[in-house]
């Protein structure tokens, strides 16, 4: 399950979609707002997405974990627009017959989210707003030049 | 050749476009695209360094030829998730 959507989050939904009989264990990583960064005080965040490329992307995300990883299920939600303190902008849930790998698998792909997938936050506080700039994406190396 | 380019983020908030078509000639790559942008939009040369591209949904290199019909999406740095 890869969703990009401006509904609140649910994370049952994710873990529903994960779990298999023959798991012991589901992973699930909330990414919630805080009410403070760098000192200042936070009122809001607002994200903005690609989200056709987004869910490439955690689709990506999804299968470097299954190379890594026995792993059964893997979800990931994020959640654009306007956010208030507390709400959550990011799910990932990753079940696995036991909880070792379910929780590496899970801690990996939430780092990868954060490197990869083209989705931005703006952080809007008491008289100004920013947009956050996070990882440069790793862009491919030129293709060998043609005949 | 026609192309549709996306702009997100800050890159959206310094030109005040989402979306926008150009107009190039055959043979024109990425490069070529990113500096007809500029001419139109000065306020993204500032954000060029740290800009990725990518072509209908894949990030490509800045040398990556175009062709008729393909979206082009201009990447600032990612920041999704919660507060890093």
């Amino acid at each position: 399950m890869f969703e990009v959507t401006p509904q609140p989050l649910d994370p049952q939904r994710a873990v529903a979609a994960v779990r298999r009989d023959r798991d012991g264990a589901v992973a699930l990583f909330l990414g919630v707002v805080r009410d403070h960064n760098q000192g200042r005080r936070v009122l809001y965040l607002e994200y903005d997405a690609y989200p056709a490329m987004a869910v490439r992307k955690m689709e990506e995300v999804a299968a470097e974990v299954r190379a890594r990883w026995p792993v059964d299920g893997v979800a990931i939600l994020h959640r654009t627009g306007r956010l208030e303190i507390g709400e959550a902008s990011l799910v990932v849930a990753v079940s696995s017959p036991h909880r070792k790998e379910a929780f590496e698998a899970c801690a990996y792909a939430v780092d990868r989210v954060k490197q990869i997938v083209p989705i931005w936050k703006k952080e809007v506080w008491e008289g100004g707003e920013e947009w956050i700039e996070g990882s440069l994406v790793p862009v491919p190396e030129a293709a060998e030049p043609g005949p | 050749m026609r192309l549709t380019v996306k702009l997100f983020a800050v890159l959206h908030q310094v030109t005040g476009v989402r979306e926008t078509a150009v107009d190039l000639p055959d043979g024109a790559t990425v490069r070529d695209l990113a500096r007809a942008l500029w001419e139109r939009y000065p306020g993204l040369r500032e954000h060029a360094r740290t800009t990725a591209y990518a072509v209908n949904a894949e990030y490509v290199p800045d040398s990556h030829p175009l062709h008729d019909g393909d979206e082009v999406a201009l990447i600032p740095p990612v920041s999704g998730g919660a507060h890093v």
